[in-house]
């Protein structure tokens, strides 16, 4: 199977012609938009090696993200970046090459932080093999660590491995009433401190936070922390819809903006009201502000904007890169792809 | 052996040092070999060689200034730390420049709300946590020379430590990485924010061992310093009971904070040397931590009390206090230091492996004790799959460097065939430049020689470490293991 799609992208670069890289089709909207011919990656399927002692899986970038996750699930482990899967059909491949972590994110760390290896084909139909299935591994640059996130434009991410972690023993989630300044400050407060806290979401007034770990620290921490506990499966379906977009938040065709920033920045003033996650790190925005609007706020305050969802890409989904990160950029994009042959336009329109 | 520069290398030597000595001060300039040769090696003595000149910047301008000026010249440039890497990676170039940053020692800021430190490449690892104790906080990787080893170094080398299976190494806990390439043009990898724009070129800077860049200042996140934390201290008869139990502890669903494993040969020599307390009738012993909030770690110590106890420990004793956890983990930081006070000579090796293979490579290192007549104690991350064994020699005895050489070759080889890798967290630097044509193909050797150019298009930086070329391969097809002795033998490690 990987050498039929070494042969596709063999006769693309061959002719010099575009291969749009997919899997589910589930990011679709994201990024730049999606040109040339599909070249579908869910043949490429299955669950190669899965030690659950060895907290590594390793599997192919057809296999279906809630396949894999339902295999780990059966021996009590997880993906702790817990990745979005958008609707249905999201692979593993086109996970790792967006790159996107979900509400665990500012307690576990980035899908980036559990990619331990990976196989590629790049845009010279070269099989590469990079990382191990190993915990610590510095032989080489990490070229596999580099895949997450490239959006398919360094080649077709055909396997990866990544570390697992077990299923907390304990969750719970709490929702408190407290205005959007008072939230960011109390989220830093307690990321400086021992509380679980695994993920927060403040909207409207209202945060909510969700405490993992032993049953006796979460039921400590939900004692000192106050608010209301919510139902285990109305806690389930508020994660779920805060990581699909699900939540009536993310509803309608307003274009919907990703702002990044240290945690522990202000209240921006911008129109329109905030969902924040991350502690404070992350902060979700519906309006039709201009995108030089969004970019130079984001960037007063420490980060960068990105235009996650529908509005007009003609003014750029991702922030600029200064002169010399894009000149990097384009020289990593010839040594993986000198023809441009996979994923062109998806990251940057001239990469 | 630093060997006397030919006159055409004298020439250069002083055209170099007059360059640099246009925008630097006098002190800052070394060529004179009784200044220059404390920086003939780094950790790894077994290589040395004398730079043609060191040059010792203060400030961001300068490094620019130096690095542009060997640029324009076509003269090598090496980084360097505190100097206590393992694997030769600041080995200096004959021909080149040593750039030491060892004189950007500030810490520039500390922000306890946002939890992050920034600070300057050549600030000491524990500095980081002494700044940010005063806040509850802490920088959560520490490799065992962390008294020592510069946050530089441990960008360069993506160092890990005893706690990186809970909490990470560098590359997980670095947010932000600012320098500037071969030809002295700023770079500013990653953000204070979680992620950055574009590709993860932070993810690509770190263990890149100064070849793509030299870092000037790092930003760093800081954790809350865990408010309890206890050790179990755990006797296995029978190493492979004692691998198993390790697995067992992760399989109950576990991740400790540590978790060490020592065999006998290697608790002997250090309970002789620290007095840590540890069972000698042990074939194993193992150090199981947990930290956290108080009710956590006390349910966690029970689980792995039950675990341990249910995989066959012969003996089990959990610390009281914190004056016995830190006595528990001395003998294990001691390590090291002890084998020096055994052994004239020892050789570290640093291979990583699936924890299911762990009987089986202990299995091998035994015959291998048998095979070649040298003693092997072994020490290591077991909770990462990371060894540590150390092979003792006398390098005064004729042949026992080659037969160590060996040894240790036969080993990474079959770190190697069990699915590991040849260096988990020291790096590969001139040591281990060998054994990565048994790691990778062709194919990615050529790829990582395009991700230099793409930064370094003149191979300026840090030349011939890390990745050989293919002709290397080719002339290296045989597997070879060069031997290393450490200096500061006093410095925990590992």
């Amino acid at each position: 199977m990987s050498a039929d799609l070494r042969e596709r992208i063999r006769a693309a670069a061959g002719r010099g012609t575009a291969l749009r890289l997919r899997g589910g089709g589930s990011k679709d909207f994201y990024g730049g938009a999606p040109r040339g011919e599909v070249l579908d990656t869910r043949a490429h399927a299955g669950i190669v090696d899965y030690e659950p002692t060895e907290l590594v899986v390793t599997a192919r970038c057809g296999t279906p993200l809630a396949e894999l996750e339902a295999a780990l699930a059966a021996q009590g482990q997880m993906l702790a970046f817990e990745p979005p899967h958008f609707g249905g059909g999201a692979t593993l491949g086109g996970c790792v090459a967006a790159g996107l972590s979900g509400p665990r994110r500012a307690a576990a760390g980035a899908l980036r932080d559990f990619v331990l290896g990976a196989r590629l084909i790049d845009g010279r139909a070269r099989e590469l093999a990079f990382g191990g299935r190993v915990m610590k591994n510095v032989a080489g640059y990490d070229v596999s660590r580099l895949l997450a996130g490239s959006l398919g434009t360094l080649g077709l991410i055909l396997e990866v491995s990544l570390k697992v972690l077990p299923r907390p023993a304990a969750e719970r989630t709490l929702r408190l009433e407290l205005p959007q300044a008072k939230a960011i400050e109390q989220l830093n407060r307690w990321a400086g401190t021992a509380l679980p806290v695994s993920a927060s979401a403040w909207r409207d007034g209202e945060l909510h936070l969700r405490l993992s770990g032993a049953e006796a620290a979460v039921r400590a921490a939900g004692q000192t922390l106050g608010g209301q506990t919510l139902a285990a499966d109305a806690a389930n379906r508020f994660w779920t819809g805060v990581r699909d977009h699900s939540d009536t938040f993310f509803a309608g065709d307003a274009p919907l903006w990703r702002l990044s920033l240290p945690s522990s920045a202000p209240p921006l003033e911008l129109p329109g009201e905030p969902l924040i996650e991350w502690g404070g790190a992350l902060r979700w925005l519906r309006t039709q502000a201009a995108a030089a609007t969004m970019r130079e706020a984001a960037a007063r305050a420490g980060g960068h904007a990105t235009l996650f969802r529908g509005g007009d890409k003609a003014a750029g989904v991702f922030a600029p890169l200064a002169p010399a990160l894009a000149r990097l950029h384009r020289e990593l994009k010839a040594a993986f792809d000198p023809a441009g042959v996979v994923n062109p336009g998806r990251l940057y329109p001239d990469f | 052996m630093g060997e006397a520069l030919p006159v055409a290398g004298r020439e250069r030597q002083r055209a170099v040092a007059q360059a640099l000595r246009a925008f630097l001060p006098e002190r800052a300039v070394l060529w004179q070999e009784e200044d220059t040769r404390p920086y003939e090696c780094d950790g790894l003595t077994a290589y040395r060689k004398l730079p043609m000149v060191v040059a010792l910047p203060e400030t961001e301008e300068q490094v620019q200034r130096i690095l542009k000026t060997c640029h324009a010249l076509g003269v090598p440039v090496v980084p360097r730390g505190a100097g206590t890497g393992l694997s030769g990676g600041a080995l200096p170039p004959g021909d080149g420049v040593l750039l030491s940053l060892a004189k950007f020692m500030r810490i520039v800021r500390v922000d306890p709300v946002a939890r992050v430190a920034v600070v300057q490449p050549g600030v000491r690892n524990l500095a980081i946590s002494d700044a940010a104790a005063p806040f509850g906080l802490y920088y959560a990787p520490d490799p065992s020379s962390q008294i020592a080893c510069t946050i530089g170094g441990n960008v360069a080398e993506n160092s890990g430590g005893v706690h990186c299976l809970k909490y990470g190494l560098t590359v997980h806990n670095v947010l932000r990485v600012r320098g500037y390439a071969a030809d002295g043009e700023p770079l500013d990898f990653g953000a204070e924010a979680l992620d950055a724009p574009g590709l993860d070129l932070l993810a690509l800077i770190v263990g890149s061992e100064g070849m793509l860049a030299v870092a000037t200042e790092i930003t760093v996140k800081l954790l809350p310093k865990p408010p309890a934390a206890r050790v179990v201290m755990a006797s296995f008869d029978d190493l492979q009971k004692a691998g198993d139990a390790v697995a067992a502890v992760i399989a109950a669903g576990i991740i400790p904070a540590g978790l060490e494993m020592m065999d006998r040969p290697a608790t002997r020599a250090v309970e002789e040397f620290v007095g840590a307390g540890y069972d000698l009738e042990a074939a194993a012993i193992l150090l199981c931590e947990a930290d956290g909030l108080p009710e956590e770690v006390e349910d966690e110590i029970a689980k792995v009390k039950e675990v341990l106890t249910r995989a066959g420990a012969t003996r089990l004793t959990v610390s009281r206090d914190e004056a016995e956890r830190l006595r528990f983990w001395s003998g294990r930081k001691a390590a090291f230091p002890a084998m020096g006070r055994i052994s004239p000579d020892y050789y570290c090796m640093d291979g990583t492996i699936p924890r299911k293979r762990l009987g089986e490579v202990l299995g091998f290192i035994g015959e291998m004790e048998k095979k070649y007549g040298l003693r092997c104690p072994n020490v290591f991350h077991a909770g990462d799959g990371n060894l540590h064994p150390l092979i003792l020699f006398d390098a005064n005895d004729a042949g026992a460097l080659k037969r160590t050489e060996e040894f240790a070759a036969e080993v990474l080889q079959k770190c190697v065939a069990v699915g590991g890798t040849i260096t988990g967290e020291h790096g590969v630097g001139v040591e281990k430049i060998n054994e990565m044509c048994a790691q990778f193909r062709d194919a990615e050797l050529e790829l990582f020689h395009a991700v230099k150019r793409a930064y370094d298009p003149l191979g300026l930086l840090n030349p011939g470490k890390a990745v050989p070329t293919l002709a290397r391969c080719a002339e290296f097809g045989r597997r070879h293991v060069r031997a290393g002795a450490l200096p500061h033998a006093q410095l925990p490690r590992f």
